[in-house]
């Protein structure tokens, strides 16, 4: 830990709403490990919160962290606003390991199929094999015919889902 | 021939440009925050359209190789409006944001007390964040404009080298050349500056603290007006350094004094999809 991090660490521990005036600026002051380090200190409301005032950078760092803290279900407010975008980055971190242990399953196969529908390869979704249900075959086998009527190719990992 | 375009509204702007901009040469654009042609009537409107210039935008301009970074900052044309006046208070924390290296266009439209109470506010703000500041001159009487706006910059106290002042044309440029802030130039397709008058500028003040942008927008403009001052200058003589020190070096200079700018330096490739359907809907 550099020592930008460990001052800030130190501020965050002492008080948590410093954190508002940290966070965006950690990861380029402290490196990679700094974010992570101060979320770690942080409860959920005060994590979703810096979400919601973060920019996509902050927003990423937050969504790659949920599955180290300790923060049950209360996050999954972020994992659904992540998923309502349109950026691959931050749908394809919401089904990390959080995302994949605490989404409900209409949920879980919505963002597998946005997946496929911006081509984020789906070996990237955590826990696919495991989650994976009767309904999403339907639901990527629907999607495999509606690409075939329209004369386009189906793509390799939706293929391999339905064999 | 590789452009920094250091002032043009992406936002406003379709794909088809972006792909343009890139096969012209532009590899980095910086976004300042301005009015959207509709007035906005609440601080909430104005916080979604900086969470765009801070999320969605450059994500998009990634996808065609493009690097967008932005200025922040509660416009001139609505720092009247009583009803946007909470800006302020939020953008402080905005400042902080990696891929905001500067505070801006703040200035005047109409030369009020109002707008002028809020420049200051923001050029205090811009010394608070360590941030260099780009700085709009009103198209209505410009000359009385640009000489004010040159007053309350040298008010402030913010050294004239952390200030890039805008929208110059033949009347203005030498006082802010003497003023010692840096010097930006929109080149239109109908008003402002055009590329055979920027070059007789050019060839009149030198190339040191210019810069040239399109400032493309939702009105009448061009994109790709930075490329065509450069080829302007090359078929006026000046050479390949003298372009690359106008449309390049110095808006990293100038930029590049946030402490933010870290743009790629090197050839960045686009996407491998970059010739197909690069903005997937999902």
């Amino acid at each position: 830990m550099n020592e930008w991090t460990t001052q800030a660490v130190r501020q965050t521990r002492a008080d948590p709403e410093s954190a508002h005036r940290l966070f965006p600026q950690a990861e380029r002051k402290g490196g990679p490990r700094a974010r992570p380090a101060l979320l770690a200190l942080l409860d959920a409301g005060t994590i979703e919160a810096l979400y919601r005032n973060g920019d996509a950078g902050e927003r990423l760092s937050i969504l790659r962290a949920l599955p180290d803290l300790d923060l049950g279900p209360a996050a999954l407010p972020i994992v659904e606003d992540a998923l309502r975008t349109n950026d691959t980055r931050l749908i394809a971190a919401a089904l990390g390991p959080y995302g994949s242990r605490w989404l409900d399953d209409h949920a879980f196969r919505q963002g597998v199929l946005k997946c496929v529908f911006m081509s984020i390869p789906l070996a990237e979704v955590d826990g696919l094999d495991r989650r994976h249900d009767a309904e999403l075959t339907r639901m990527l086998a629907d999607h495999a015919a509606e690409r075939r009527a329209a004369g386009r190719t189906v793509p390799e990992d939706v293929l391999e889902r339905l064999r | 021939m590789r452009i920094f375009d250091p002032h043009i509204h992406m936002t406003s702007r379709i794909t088809d440009d972006y792909e343009r901009m890139r096969a012209a040469g532009v590899r980095a654009v910086v976004e300042p925050a301005f009015w959207q042609g509709q007035p906005r009537t609440n601080v909430g409107s104005f916080l979604d359209y900086f969470d765009t210039l801070l999320g969605w935008e450059p994500y998009r301009a990634a996808q065609y190789g493009i690097q967008h970074r932005c200025a922040l900052a509660l416009n001139p044309k609505e720092a009247g409006d009583l009803r946007c006046a909470g800006v302020l208070a939020e953008l402080p924390r905005y400042l902080l944001k990696d891929s905001v290296v500067a505070v801006g266009e703040v200035g005047y439209d109409s030369m009020t007390a109002r707008e002028e109470e809020i420049f200051e506010a923001q050029l205090t703000m811009a010394a608070e964040a360590d941030l260099p500041v780009l700085v709009h001159t009103p198209h209505r009487d410009k000359t009385a404009g640009t000489r004010r706006t040159l007053d309350v910059v040298a008010a402030s106290g913010l050294p004239a080298g952390r200030v890039l002042v805008d929208h110059l044309n033949e009347l203005t440029v030498g006082m802010v050349a003497d003023s010692g802030c840096w010097m930006g130039f929109s080149i239109y397709p109908d008003t402002k500056m055009d590329p055979d008058r920027m070059v007789a500028i050019l060839q009149e003040y030198g190339t040191a603290r210019m810069l040239v942008n399109s400032a493309a927008d939702w009105g009448r403009s061009d994109p790709l007006k930075t490329r065509q001052v450069a080829d302007a200058m090359l078929a006026a003589g000046f050479t390949a350094d003298d372009v690359a020190r106008v449309l390049w070096h110095n808006p990293v200079a100038f930029y590049g004094q946030s402490g933010k700018l870290a743009l790629d330096d090197h050839e960045a490739e686009a996407p491998a999809e970059y010739a197909g359907n690069t903005i997937k809907r999902g």
